[in-house]
């Protein structure tokens, strides 16, 4: 397909309503076409401010304790009937819930978080300054997150080791703040992200293939309170070898 | 009590204003309940709370001043769907600040508002957004390619005369 035959599908492509067998080919086609890719990249920037304005609003203490009673009031008249269908009613709310939880939008919620893993990682690597501090040594880019981030984490040894450190940087995901440490090796440029774990339980599938989708190696995993994320376009051993040292740095 | 932030959230920007959005979800609450035996099991239970709210607004006074004054039949060809090229001022948007962009969105219409926050906000697919604004899904893929024409113009007027 040309270029042109997909632009018309970009919006399907970013909220994932492409079959799987589309949703592929244009995955492969966007590796290869910048125009595409910074097309797709701006869209899911967008969306991304979209949802992040689009929650605004939030009820009133008041008007919570108003509602709360009168949702699960008896009413006046056939109170057996109303009474069951109430209680039919939050049932099926919390059923409801909780198949959205363990079924698409877990799915969903995944893809989204790592798809704005990748996107913070392009957008850094495209960026004129990718790092604010600007360091090969972790005693000098390890203090520099203290007071800008709620937790401490530790950065491995990288003597004997083919990575090098290039500095690092704040980065935010899904509003929580966290540290985005860039690492090169062989001229691939590769980010590790560090977020507390807290601040994303629910919203990720651990088991997922979604990694296998994306259009970069990443690697995902949880130690210490602290959710880990190593991507780059790096191969999927290299990846693995980067992980394996934060890893051993919590063992 | 399951979807009420979500409800008074999509409430509030319908309604923009705090009163008409606690009013506009008790009402759906009250609805809900006394249509509950209509509902389907198995069918998608958010979509059906989501319309029912909408359609509680569009018959308020607030919403009837909203309603398009133009048909949106137009819009049904989706082989219509606007395609908007990327450009380095697309890019700059997406850092425009959450005011600029609830800003922009308070000034779009009603129907192009409602369908961002469904897609957006709700994270809802193309078929539960159809289900709840009782629409085909080529509206809904041509009304969202439009809504966020429309929003990304707003933002980069507000942008440029900022």
């Amino acid at each position: 397909m040309t270029c042109e035959s997909w632009k018309p599908k970009l919006d399907a492509y970013v909220d994932g309503e492409l079959q799987s067998e589309e949703q592929r080919a244009f995955d492969a086609h966007v590796r290869t076409c910048p125009s595409c890719a910074a097309d797709a990249l701006a869209r899911l920037q967008m969306k991304r401010s979209i949802r992040t304005a689009g929650k605004r609003f939030t009820p009133s203490t008041e008007f919570r304790q108003r509602m709360q009673p009168r949702i699960a009031a008896k009413p006046k008249r056939s109170p057996g009937f109303i009474w069951v269908t109430t209680t039919a009613l939050v049932a099926i709310l919390l059923v409801v819930d909780l198949t959205a939880i363990y079924s698409g939008r877990e799915r969903v919620r995944t893809q989204r978080i790592y798809s704005e893993i990748a996107d913070l990682h392009v957008a850094t690597l495209a960026s004129a300054s990718p790092v604010d501090v600007v360091s090969t040594d972790r005693h000098t880019v390890k203090p520099w997150f203290q007071g800008k981030i709620p937790f401490a984490f530790d950065l491995p040894d990288l003597q004997n080791s083919e990575f090098s450190l290039l500095g690092g940087r704040m980065a935010y995901l899904d509003q929580s703040p966290g540290a985005q440490l860039i690492y090169e090796l062989r001229k691939h440029r590769m980010s590790v992200f560090i977020f507390r774990d807290g601040s994303l339980r629910g919203k990720l599938d651990e088991n997922s293939s979604l990694t296998k989708e994306l259009p970069f190696s990443m690697e995902a995993w949880s130690q210490g309170g602290l959710r880990y994320f190593v991507i780059g376009d790096a191969g999927a051993a290299d990846i693995d070898r980067l992980a394996k040292l934060f890893k051993s740095t919590g063992s | 009590m399951p979807l009420f932030d979500q409800l008074y959230n999509f409430a509030h920007w319908l309604t923009q204003n705090r009163e008409e959005a606690e009013d506009l979800v008790q009402e759906t609450y009250t609805k809900s309940l006394k249509g509950f035996p209509s509902f389907q099991l198995g069918t998608n239970f958010q979509a059906w709370m989501y319309r029912i709210l909408r359609n509680t607004f569009l018959t308020s006074r607030t919403g009837l001043r909203g309603a398009p004054s133009v048909s949106l039949d137009s819009e049904e060809d989706a082989a219509d769907l606007a395609v908007v090229a990327a450009t380095p001022e697309t890019i700059l948007l997406a850092h425009a600040s959450d005011e600029l962009v609830q800003s922009a969105m308070d000034h779009l219409p009603v129907h192009f508002r409602e369908i961002l926050l469904l897609c957006e906000v709700e994270e809802m697919s193309y078929q539960e957004i159809a289900q709840t604004l009782s629409v085909p899904i080529g509206t809904v893929m041509s009304r969202l390619s439009r809504a966020r024409k429309a929003l990304r113009d707003r933002l980069q007027g507000q942008l440029q005369s900022g």
